[in-house]
């Protein structure tokens, strides 16, 4: 990637919060057009990391750039470059529809016809013609977060921060989420979404995974997969507890876990794992269906990935 | 400049816009200050009228019912009971039945004539207040019996006249109307500019606005001046009702009233974004208002006079933007003040809005990061 083309850019950047390193020294750029996910653990620094950017916190110490701007330095041109969606819904839930669009408008400057044509625009957008006058507050939550993605991108700015804009929505609804940010960066808007929500991590064209405050994996969701170093088992089993008590500890096993009603078993050596396994079950006296390989899901790799960079800050 | 002050007019009608949509609070802003105003007007007043008395009469002549009529007379007493024993003017008090009781001993007609008489006063001193007014008055009337017995008829060699300027009747009423603006503008400014930019805060769209063009300085003014607009239509209908229901005089130049009203306005403004830099919920906000509001208040001569504070507190007043504000109004609407009559209050005033606003705006501006 070229350095000033670069649409996000952070070298460096830390924040520290008395005692306390929120994020320790995180460097990344994104492409224009990307939709890059920032993913990670809670408390591992995604919020603050976007703060940081969209000029809400001042960095302790490194720089960054964001639409070819200085963060700390040009906050004002930063501003009018990006638009924002905190996880906290962010609009006047006791002004109407057309209300908050037009105070937005106002704020971005966004005036004259250009004004109506985004208002009609948004408003088409988040399914709500026929609720424009209605209070904000009455509206489901769904609608609540689609007309808050159209009140941070009515000037039509080059970068989206969107900080969890997921949580808390039905799947439908948030599938409809993914497809306007979709529709976004097929304009060639930029993207910088976080989100706990393994399946739309899939969605994103580049990852970045942060644990207690550092950044410890950035790549393509195929190229993280293909980069899982130990082979991963899936047992079924009619009494996946036991199974559980069996495998934890065992030498050829790196960890064990469920998922759903089967477990999942990273091993060091996947064919002393497949000989041996089945005869520590069998001495527990626990049944098993099927003990194979499989292709790691994304959840897989970040666990690997996070256990490996010493755990979750809250555990 | 002109992309700020476009800014600032979309949060000015954003705010009103959510004031008036909510019932209760365009109650809070229009309907409760008059509803105040009555209250101040007719409740609370200071005036020691129609004192509860108990008469126990033991001499039942007519010199002692001329007492008695003397005290009734001038409509300061009012005798509510008449005893036969001692033992129930202390019953009498305790519950609070009478705060006077007059004891007229048997043989007053003798005795006044021999000019030895003696009558006894009991007041209820719990409302140490109204004791001292009442127990003035009734001093008076009976010196004013004494001397004109002692005379007989004649002119004496000298005599008191007292007059009260500005306010002849005395009506604390007339003392606590005016004053009223001030406290309700307080409540106005203070309390719901907090409340507004910490209900912002709680909904998180208070970030949302930090992320957008809006500079601090302008969410300031987009906070402050919706406040500040509603403050001067409270002052309109306050100054209406006062003079046009209550009669209070105006006899001051209403350009001087409205002028030193931004000025108290803007400390209360101040004052309000103080205290929503230090408050995270609406409930924190409300009372931590309160907790500035109270001290003001009683150090403001509102209820009691600053004159008769010890001296450590009277020097505190003077930082106190209400304790000039009142004197302002007071003066404009009982005596006609002129600005050159309170200049320094003017310029106390003055510096108070300066030093409070520039606070405001430093903590609110670095809050935001």
């Amino acid at each position: 990637m070229t350095g000033p083309a670069a649409a996000v850019e952070a070298k460096e950047l830390s924040r520290r919060f008395g005692d306390f390193v929120a994020v320790d020294r995180v460097s990344f750029e994104v492409a224009p057009g990307e939709v890059f996910g920032f993913l990670g653990p809670n408390g591992a620094g995604k919020t603050t990391t976007i703060k940081m950017l969209n000029g809400l916190l001042a960095p302790s110490s490194g720089s960054g750039r964001v639409a070819g701007f200085e963060i700390g330095r040009e906050r004002e041109a930063i501003k009018r470059s990006i638009g924002y969606m905190s996880q906290l819904f962010s609009l006047y839930g006791d002004l109407t529809v057309v209300e908050n669009i037009d105070f937005f408008s106002g704020l971005y400057g966004v005036g004259g016809e250009r004004r109506a044509a985004r208002r009609d625009w948004v408003l088409a957008m988040a399914g709500l013609v026929d609720h424009r006058d209605r209070l904000t507050a009455e509206l489901s939550l769904g609608w609540k977060q689609r007309l808050a993605l159209g009140c941070a991108v009515l000037h039509e700015p080059p970068i989206l921060f969107l900080d969890e804009p997921t949580s808390g929505v039905d799947p439908i609804s948030r599938r409809r989420f993914w497809d306007l940010i979709y529709e976004l960066a097929g304009g060639g808007t930029t993207v910088f979404v976080t989100t706990h929500y393994m399946e739309e991590a899939e969605y994103c064209t580049r990852l970045a995974l942060m644990n207690r405050g550092r950044l410890i994996a950035l790549d393509t969701p195929a190229g993280l997969r293909a980069g899982a170093r130990e082979p991963l088992l899936r047992l079924a089993t009619p009494d996946p507890i036991g199974a559980l008590a069996a495998l934890d500890g065992a030498p050829e096993v790196v960890r064990v876990g469920l998922f759903g009603r089967d477990l999942h078993v990273t091993v060091r050596d996947r064919e002393r794992a497949l000989s041996r396994l089945p005869e520590r079950l069998a001495a527990a006296g626990v049944r098993s269906d099927g003990l194979d390989e499989i292709r790691p899901s994304l959840e897989d790799v970040f666990i690997a990935l996070v256990l490996a960079a010493g755990g979750a800050a809250e555990d | 400049m002109r992309s700020a002050l476009l800014r600032i007019g979309w949060m000015v009608r954003k705010e009103l816009r959510q004031v008036f949509r909510d019932p209760r609070m365009a109650r809070v802003v229009l309907v409760a200050p008059v509803i105040q105003l009555l209250v101040f007007g007719y409740a609370v007043s200071t005036d020691v009228r129609d004192t509860a008395t108990l008469v126990l009469d033991r001499d039942q002549s007519r010199e002692s019912r001329e007492l008695v009529a003397a005290f009734t007379a001038g409509g300061y007493f009012e005798v509510v009971a008449d005893a036969r024993r001692e033992a129930e003017i202390a019953e009498a008090l305790d519950h609070g039945r009478v705060a006077m009781a007059l004891v007229v001993p048997a043989g007053f007609a003798r005795d006044l004539a021999a000019g030895r008489a003696r009558v006894q006063l009991l007041f209820d001193g719990t409302n140490s207040n109204q004791a001292t007014v009442a127990k003035g008055y009734a001093e008076r009337i009976v010196q004013e019996l004494a001397l004109e017995r002692a005379l007989g008829g004649r002119a004496p060699a000298l005599d008191v006249r007292l007059r009260a300027w500005y306010n002849p009747d005395l009506a604390s009423r007339n003392y606590n109307v005016p004053a009223v603006i001030g406290l309700l503008l307080s409540l106005v400014c203070q309390l719901l500019t907090a409340l507004a930019v910490v209900r912002e805060r709680e909904i998180g769209t208070l970030e949302q606005l930090a992320v957008s063009p809006l500079r601090p300085i302008e969410l300031i003014l987009g906070k402050t001046i919706p406040f500040a607009l509603i403050a001067l239509v409270d002052l309109a209908l306050i100054t209406g009702t006062a003079l046009a229901w209550f009669g209070v005089p105006f006899r001051g130049n209403p350009l001087l009233l409205l002028g030193a009203t931004m000025l108290f306005v803007a400390c209360a403004l101040a004052n309000g974004l103080l205290v929503s830099t230090v408050s995270k919920t609406q409930q924190e906000a409300f009372l931590s208002s309160f907790l500035v509001f109270m001290p003001l208040v009683l150090l403001s001569g509102f209820m009691f006079p600053v004159a008769s504070m010890p001296k450590l507190f009277q020097w505190l007043t003077l930082a106190n933007p209400l304790r000039h504000f009142l004197e302002i109004v007071r003066g404009v609407f009982l005596k006609g003040t002129t600005a050159a009559d309170v200049a320094p209050q003017l310029a106390a005033l003055t510096l108070i809005a300066i030093v409070l606003l520039a606070l405001a705006v430093r903590r609110f501006a670095r809050g935001e990061r």
